[in-house]
């Protein structure tokens, strides 16, 4: 029988960032709001 | 029939209409890519979450203030966000280094604890003690010129016009005061070293 010398393929486990992170950015998201006054733009952040 | 993605440029579209859900599906899609990116230059998976966060927050504040205007090509402008993060992070580190701890590198090999032992205080406070009582035992005058030049760091300049003495004077007292202090440390075999 055939030798195979290639190395056996190994999945490549996809790096990802922390779940902390991501919950971070979508709550960041959702309390994110811009209100515009005039030519001024301000940012507010609702805990 | 197979389900089509939707477009990136319509996911944005929606998250800046306001559907929140829209982010949450751009940064599944796009995670690994970004996350390996920022991984990829900086070697730290600490710093790879903290570089993505960042990277993030300008994504939602720029599409939240309207100012996002580059239509169909997200995920370039996320990795280009990335990119400037990274360097703006290297050029802080470059003013600033950071050690990390790892298997070839201890972070004590730089750091020391310079502080002495619980032995060395208690000799060092055992010498402090001879020292004064052997002070103590000095003439007045002596006594004085000694404390003033050990205790209150003053020059024999300072010493000799609190006193109201010439300098000579200052330091001739001095120069007895050690000469009665070796006297009474040899006498009595006093060991003054830590």
């Amino acid at each position: 029988m055939a030798k195979i010398y290639s190395k056996k393929m190994r999945a490549a486990i996809p790096m990802k960032p922390k779940k902390e992170t991501i919950s971070f950015l979508l709550n960041y998201s959702k309390a994110l709001r811009f209100i515009q006054v005039g030519k001024h733009s301000f940012e507010l952040i609702a805990n | 029939m197979a389900n089509v993605p939707t477009p990136d440029a319509l996911l944005v579209k929606s998250y800046i209409a306001g559907d929140e859900n829209a982010l949450s599906v751009l940064i599944n899609r796009h995670q690994s890519k970004l996350y390996g990116f920022i991984y990829s230059k900086v070697g730290d998976r600490d710093l790879t979450d903290d570089i993505f966060q960042d990277t993030f927050i300008k994504v939602i504040k720029t599409l939240k203030s309207n100012s996002y205007n580059e239509e169909g090509k997200f995920l370039p402008w996320v990795m280009r966000i990335a990119h400037n993060l990274i360097i703006d992070h290297f050029r802080r580190n470059k003013k600033m280094p950071m050690f990390r701890e790892t298997e070839e590198f201890s972070i004590f090999s730089i750091m020391s604890d310079q502080s002495l032992t619980i032995e060395n205080q208690l000799i060092t406070e055992q010498v402090e003690q001879d020292l004064k009582r052997i002070i103590q035992e000095l003439p007045a005058d002596q006594r004085e010129v000694m404390m003033m030049r050990m205790y209150q760091d003053l020059s024999f300049k300072e010493i000799a016009e609190l006193t109201g003495v010439s300098i000579n004077t200052a330091l001739g007292r001095m120069r007895y005061a050690l000469l009665n202090m070796r006297k009474v440390i040899d006498k009595h075999q006093i060991i003054l070293t830590n």
